[in-house]
């Protein structure tokens, strides 16, 4: 269990830039005005009532939903439609999914050592060192021989883990990723993900688990109807939130 | 650090995406690659369409009942329209087709009712349909009984021919199939079940014309001297061989995917074998391949066309027949896009029911 | 204690054997019903029984044969030479249906809505077309019409389209084109051995060396460098005119043409939609994972939406495949010498050994079915996903 430290920021620019960001499906018009600066380290929660765009938005980092206005910077480095800068921003940014998404015809280890083969062109031995390392760091060396279809939801949302560190991202995206599960398997991977934090990884969690947002995010951010209505640190936002709408929000969580 | 923002009113998107321009730049135009591929098509539209329609409307002769009202510049319709009544009817008595009409309206009627979603009875209606429509049809087109004179089945030809074809091949085919299906599945009975599939892997091996061959040559030749064979009934009994075969591997798919507690509950019940079959998991397992079922008759209606090889006049063979009407020659081309059209309308519109007929049992099995 | 046996006409195992029993005799003695009428109406037709026949004049002479035959050849010739046709456009058809098909099924799921709609149009419009219709139609409303090699349609100078057929150039290896075809060889030889070598420099160093285009590089330039080496031998037969018809170059007669055409155009409407299947099978999740892990495009069709792709998708090819060579069968209706139109069809006729040629007819099919079967068995079997 940690407490929620300051995150070392780099005074000039941040991890995570968003400026003025809008998104439309057809004439839907899905994010609004989006402003957000994430610091090196920082570990942000978002939440949010279904439909309120938090999932589209983050998304838009590594460039799975393309924005129509405004700027998205990475790392230093502009989202565009350039292909090449789609490419190395994804590289930095390693994104685990709701439904885990491994590959089911490729073992644990080749699912790990896919990308750093063909996208870092990485020796074979050297990749298949590091992704065991990180196979032990989620608690399932022994599996590394296994196909997907042989774990259950827990093991595999933990090799999607260690599957995105693999490529050593500076930022790791979560896509609701305990929602998929049973219940009795979220505790294992709340546990990779506060000892994720632990190393200083800057987090970006779209989740609705809100005693993980309490232990380990910097900050938490509100969202409903595509706007960001109101950001905070945990113990502000949990005990005095400012908004109507958050408010309201909180108490149909937090209550059942 | 707080913040908190009221709440921004919708916005419309930026003008280059949507509306017309923007469908065509994001649809068409959105690469060099799809640009190129944009003009190429339409090019190829250009080259197709417009002499095809000029030679099809435009410059076509409609009005007319003889040969020499055709221009030949365009397509000559008038020899459509003066075989119309042979594309149908075949060489049916002029005076008796009314009992061809009487025999389709009759399976009309009796079908309407299955299409109505909320009709109760649809098995009741089904089960008599398969059982005593036949036997209704078959008296009425053929005759010789209730004052009705006798028309030989070698009169018999066009569309009307092909329905009834396509009608008692599937009719006949489906409880058929569903014995065979039951008995490939009956893995206690090994000699029933290699039976079974001795006999529908090697109807499926080999082409339907062979069948056809060997029903219409060779049946003959099994038989006691003397029993003359109906040359169509020879033709039906390949057909329904050849039907029953794919028919008992799509009903065999339903059975399996009927889940297993099905047949344990009917078990606990205290129901036999046949009861739970009829009672509990044939119907379950029919609904599953409905559109299974559908699809194997469009490809049988298709596969009516291979009749005319071995010389009965389904429909294509009366427009081969017409093609080489002495008084009419030449006019190859328009009699087969018009079978081209009557057989694409009927499966084309069977398929789309299919298709329809799937999305709305999908979303009905929520188990 | 063992429970107490049901008395023996309760007993489920008794049941099963006595029905057993019952169904194998009535199709025994069905069986020697069928047999014996069978054998008392062939001699009574004064048809004998037995293979002896294929050793017989067949006395007639075919339009189209890739093995050398005469009026004066045996019926046994009689049906190689219609099994090789069957082959021949069996083969040929499957090559461009696989083709066409994979093409459509792919522009049937382009972005592009000109491109998809026209692709749908040709799937909705061949699949619900008998192919009987498509046949007659190419042959008796195209091919027959064409004209005559007097005015034949001609592409340049060697390739002619006329009623008698599609003619062709022909190239004749002269002497020396061994060589080039050795250098075939070794060129196979050569990019085996890279893309060994490219693989395991991968493993080693992680480098990747491209290829797959030096493969296709080796593969062409090898044998064509050696070719021009020896001093092209190679002789481009072009068909010429020559009173009522063309000699030189190859013939390809509208019976093959016609049959060809229908076939595959109507078989990829089929494989076009058996590949969309198989791609829109991979949930998109499966590339959304790829690309977030920095996977270009291209690599993430290679390695991960191909292979999967491909598990869904050749079952259900293997069994168009299979469909095309039964319905090359019908190359009776227009006169195409294939097996069932010379051995089940002339020769049936000539013979009336009806029992002996269609048995043969119909075991070369089950013989190919059976074939095409186990492939799939086996295929299945050894790309199955692991599940628990």
């Amino acid at each position: 269990m940690t407490n929620a430290q300051p995150a070392a920021t780099t005074p000039t620019e941040p991890m995570v830039g968003l400026a003025g960001v809008h998104k439309w499906y057809e004439s839907f018009h899905v994010l609004k005005d989006i402003n957000l600066a994430v610091a090196k380290g920082e570990r942000i929660v978002i939440c949010g009532p279904s439909g309120s765009g938090k999932s589209t938005m983050i998304r838009c980092i590594n460039r799975l939903e393309a924005h129509q206005q405004g700027r998205i910077v990475v790392d230093g480095v502009e989202l565009t439609d350039d292909l090449k800068n789609i490419e190395r921003i994804r590289c930095e940014v390693g994104m685990v999914f709701q439904h885990f998404n491994l590959f089911p015809h490729l073992t644990v280890l080749e699912n790990c050592v896919l990308a750093p083969i063909w996208v870092r062109k990485t020796p074979r031995k050297e990749a298949e060192e590091s992704a065991m390392k990180y196979l032990e760091r989620v608690r399932i060396p022994d599996q590394a021989k296994k196909y997907p279809g042989q774990l259950s939801g827990g093991q595999q949302q933990r090799v999607a883990i260690a599957r995105s560190l693999c490529m050593r991202p500076k930022v790791m995206l979560f896509d609701e990723p305990t929602s998929a599960l049973d219940p009795e398997m979220i505790k294992e991977v709340l546990d990779v993900m506060v000892g994720l934090a632990d190393t200083g990884m800057t987090m970006l969690c779209v989740t609705h688990e809100m005693g993980f947002a309490k232990t380990v995010a910097n900050r938490v951010i509100f969202m409903d109807k595509g706007q960001i209505v109101e950001e905070n640190e945990p113990e502000a936002f949990f005990n005095h939130p400012q908004h109507q709408r958050t408010k309201l929000f909180l108490s149909q969580i937090l209550n059942h | 650090m707080a913040s908190a923002a009221p709440v921004t009113p919708d916005l419309p998107p930026p003008a280059a995406t949507t509306g017309a321009i923007g469908w065509l730049r994001r649809n068409l135009f959105d690469s060099p690659l799809n640009s190129a591929l944009t003009l190429l098509a339409i090019y190829l539209l250009y080259l197709l369409v417009p002499p095809f329609a000029r030679w099809a409307f435009i410059d076509a002769d409609w009005s007319g009942s003889r040969t020499q009202d055709c221009s030949r510049v365009g397509a000559c319709w008038v020899f459509i329209h003066a075989h119309l009544n042979q594309f149908f009817y075949g060489f049916y008595p002029a005076a008796q087709q009314w009992r061809v009409n009487a025999a389709l309206g009759l399976l009309v009627a009796l079908m309407a009712p299955l299409f109505v979603k909320r009709f109760p009875g649809k098995p009741w209606l089904a089960l008599a349909i398969i059982v005593g429509y036949p036997v209704i049809a078959f008296f009425l087109l053929l005759g010789g009984r209730f004052g009705l004179p006798y028309v030989e089945t070698s009169n018999w030809g066009g569309l009307s021919l092909t329905l009834v074809i396509a009608v008692v091949g599937m009719v006949a085919a489906l409880p058929l199939g569903i014995l065979l299906a039951l008995g490939r599945r009956a893995t206690h009975m090994p000699v029933l079940k290699a039976l079974c599939v001795v006999f529908i892997e090697i109807v499926r091996g080999v082409p339907l014309i062979t069948v056809l061959f060997m029903s219409s040559v060779m049946l003959p030749f099994f038989l006691p001297e003397g029993l003359n064979f109906d040359k169509l009934l020879r033709a039906l009994i390949g057909v329904v061989l050849f039907a029953s075969a794919y028919m008992a591997e799509v009903v065999r798919g339903g059975l399996q995917g009927v889940p297993k507690g099905q047949y344990e509950a009917a078990a606990a019940l205290g129901l036999g074998f046949w009861k739970s079959t009829l009672l509990v998991t044939l119907p379950q397992a029919l609904k599953i391949v409905i559109p299974g079922i559908v699809n194997t008759f469009i490809g049988l209606f298709k596969d009516t066309s291979l009749v005319l090889i071995i010389g009965l006049f389904d429909l294509l063979g009366t427009i081969q027949a017409a093609n080489s009407d002495a008084n009419w020659l030449g006019y190859s081309t328009e009699g087969y896009v018009f079978a081209a059209c009557v057989y694409w309308v009927f499966c084309f519109s069977m398929s789309r029911y299919s298709q329809r007929l799937e999305k709305r049992l999908q979303t009905g099995h929520k188990h | 204690m063992t429970p107490a046996k049901p008395p023996f006409w309760n007993d489920p195992k008794v049941r099963a054997i006595v029905f057993q029993v019952l169904v194998s005799a009535g199709v025994i003695a069905a069986g020697i019903y069928l047999v014996r009428n069978l054998l008392h109406n062939l001699d009574a037709r004064g048809i004998s029984t037995g293979f002896d026949f294929l050793k017989n004049r067949a006395g007639f002479a075919v339009n189209l044969t890739l093995i050398p035959y005469d009026e004066s050849s045996s019926y046994g010739r009689t049906f190689v030479v219609g099994l090789l046709n069957t082959l021949l456009v069996s083969g040929l058809g499957i090559v461009c249906a696989t083709i066409l098909g994979f093409v459509v099924g792919i522009a049937r799921l382009s972005r592009n809505w000109l491109v998809s709609t026209l692709a749908a149009a040709y799937v909705e419009t061949f699949r619900n077309l008998p192919l009987l219709v498509q046949i007659l139609f190419w042959y008796f409303a195209v091919f027959l019409n064409l004209p005559p090699p007097s005015e034949a349609i001609h592409l340049g100078d060697s390739v002619f389209l006329t009623l008698r057929g599609l003619f062709l150039p022909w190239p004749e290896p002269k002497e020396g084109f061994a060589w080039t075809l050795v250098a075939f060889a070794v060129a196979i030889v050569a990019v085996i051995f890279l893309v060994r070598w490219a693989r395991r420099r991968q493993a080693l160093t992680g480098q990747i060396f491209p290829s797959f285009v030096t493969s296709l590089a080796i593969l062409v330039l090898l044998p064509l460098a050696v070719f021009f080496a020896t001093g092209r031998p190679l002789e481009l037969s072009k068909p010429e005119l020559e009173g009522f018809n063309f000699t030189g170059g190859v013939a390809v007669i509208p019976e093959l043409a016609a049959l060809l055409l229908a076939l595959s155009i109507y078989t990829a409407a089929f494989i076009a939609e058996v590949v969309r299947a198989g791609i829109l099978s991979v949930s998109h999740g499966q590339t959304e994972a790829a690309g977030a892990l920095g996977l270009s495009r291209a690599r993430t069709l290679r390695l991960v939406v191909i292979p999967q792709a491909m598990r869904v998708t050749i079952p259900p090819l293997t069994s168009q495949y299979l469909n095309l060579t039964k319905n090359s069968s019908l190359a009776t209706a227009i006169g195409y010498p294939d097996l069932v139109s010379l051995f089940a069809g002339t020769t049936l006729n000539q013979t009336g050994q009806a029992v002996e040629v269609m048995s043969m007819t119909m075991a070369v099919y089950l013989v190919i079915s059976l074939v095409i079967s186990l492939f799939m068995n086996w295929f299945n079997a050894r790309v199955a996903l692991v599940e628990r």
